[in-house]
């Protein structure tokens, strides 16, 4: 278990059960990116639906990556990458690259940030998905060496800077209830 | 958990994220290297889902009918009106149409003409779309011993929708003939001039390389061509249609925004490199 409590008091015995219970609650996470990753590729049938799978997994990823880096390692990031590479038919290692650098961006910000509330980080978060956006059209280019129209790239980005919101309160929700391993 | 000093684990922790961005670098080149990798990795992770997409397809459609169901009782008045006039104007086609075929029967009887042979399909149910963002294909939900190949022609009740470029197990992927890599040899019907239909990602494919001295006219139905024995004659395929540009796109006649059933026709067709040799007879076929 990578959660190793070290802070002195009293609490209940380490039995199977709240094993259990700490561990679903350190992977809530990466398991919740990757089922609303599934969920994005679903016969929902709503328009340029394409879109809405980079766009959750850039959410996702920058939203654990800022307040939750411990349940989101490189590793987990490099796993989602491929799988967005895979579902999304992607050149390989497209979006793997992408999502590891807007996990180092989060990283890099989480100083910073820490201080702001939401609507800063929000801002923050428009301009890194942006620049995503634009490195996967930029990298999709180069990979299959051809010119591409700047149109989905642009479309993405303002899809993930509208659906934050969406996915980011619920998030903040679950990090403070039940994705909480200190509230096992 | 292998015991390690913090500084160790604190160091570790710090190389992981350069050391996977190396790493995704590397797979790049892997994906470069090895196309059918990818290709493996995709098809195997839809087999594994297709079951999901199934079970979500049903509630799902559920949701979309009532939806639609609303809409249709709100104008059914105007709606029965169109079908009436729409449905004494295709009586006269029909008639024609009857007329022609008789006609083409008897022309075809006198010249001794070889009649080609009828394809053989399979309907599937179209499970999910199987295209991203830079890519536009439909997965399809087949049963096990399902017999499709690669290089097979997917068609709706409209016209041509695609071909299959990738079989699983239970799924098979259908790149439409929007998607940036699809290069279909057609013929302009009326001046019957060649050309080839290129998808552009967008919603129309595009025309182009039609012969000197003829102009695809607005309106015109384009089909496919049996040139490089990658299709059959004259499947349809839509309309000429020019954009602001003067650019001659194709409006394809499939609903390829909302395709829910689609056959696959074996032709038989070995035209295009890489497809495979049947390996065992086909069941399941009509």
């Amino acid at each position: 278990m990578a959660h190793v409590d070290q802070r002195p008091g009293i609490r209940p015995r380490v039995s199977l059960s709240r094993r259990l219970d700490v561990f679903a609650r350190f992977s809530f996470p990466a398991s919740v990116t990757i089922v609303l990753m599934l969920l994005t590729q679903a016969p929902l049938d709503i328009v340029e639906q394409a879109a809405l799978l980079p766009a959750v997994a850039l959410c996702c990823v920058w939203f654990w990556s800022l307040f939750r880096p411990d349940a989101l390692p490189p590793p987990l990031v490099f796993l989602i990458g491929v799988l967005l590479d895979l579902w999304g038919y992607l050149p390989l290692g497209v979006g793997v690259f992408t999502l590891l650098m807007v996990h180092g961006a989060a990283l890099m910000l989480r100083g910073p940030l820490s201080r702001r509330g939401f609507g800063w980080i929000w801002i923050v978060f428009g301009g890194v998905a942006t620049a995503a956006a634009l490195l996967i059209w930029i990298l999709v280019m180069l990979l299959t060496f051809r010119l591409l129209s700047p149109n989905p790239a642009i479309f993405i980005a303002m899809l993930t800077i509208s659906i934050y919101p969406v996915l980011a309160i619920p998030f903040a929700g679950a990090d403070r209830s039940i994705g909480n391993p200190e509230r096992a | 958990m292998i015991r390690m000093s913090i500084q160790a684990r604190q160091a570790l922790a710090r190389l992981s994220l350069p050391v996977l961005i190396v790493a995704s670098f590397g797979l790049m080149l892997l994906g470069k290297a090895d196309t059918l990798l990818a290709e493996r990795a995709r098809t195997a992770l839809a087999d594994g889902l297709a079951p999901i997409y199934a079970a979500l397809a049903t509630p799902l459609g559920q949701i979309r009918a009532a939806i639609s169901e609303t809409a249709v009782l709100w104008d059914m008045r105007t709606e029965n009106d169109r079908l009436r006039a729409e449905n004494a104007q295709l009586r006269r086609w029909q008639a024609i149409a009857l007329a022609l075929d008789a006609e083409n029967q008897r022309l075809k009887a006198s010249l001794s003409w070889i009649p080609e042979p009828d394809a053989s399909f399979v309907t599937a149910r179209v499970v999910a779309g199987a295209g991203g963002v830079y890519a536009k294909a439909v997965l399809l939900s087949v049963g096990p011993n399902h017999g499709i190949r690669k290089g097979e022609i997917a068609v709706d009740e409209r016209g041509l929708v695609g071909r299959v470029t990738e079989v699983g197990v239970r799924t098979a992927r259908v790149l439409l003939i929007t998607d940036l890599n699809s290069r279909i040899p057609v013929i302009l019907e009326s001046s019957r001039a060649h050309a080839i239909l290129i998808g552009t990602n967008g919603m129309w494919p595009r025309l182009q390389y039609w012969p000197e001295g003829v102009v695809p006219q607005e309106g015109e139905r384009v089909v496919t061509s049996a040139e490089a024995n990658a299709f059959p004659a004259n499947l349809p395929i839509g309309t000429v249609h020019y954009t602001g540009s003067g650019v001659p796109d194709v409006e394809p006649a499939a609903m390829l925004q909302q395709l829910e059933v689609v056959r696959i026709f074996d032709y038989g067709l070995t035209g295009v490199a890489g497809m495979t040799a049947p390996e065992r007879p086909t069941p399941g076929r009509h």
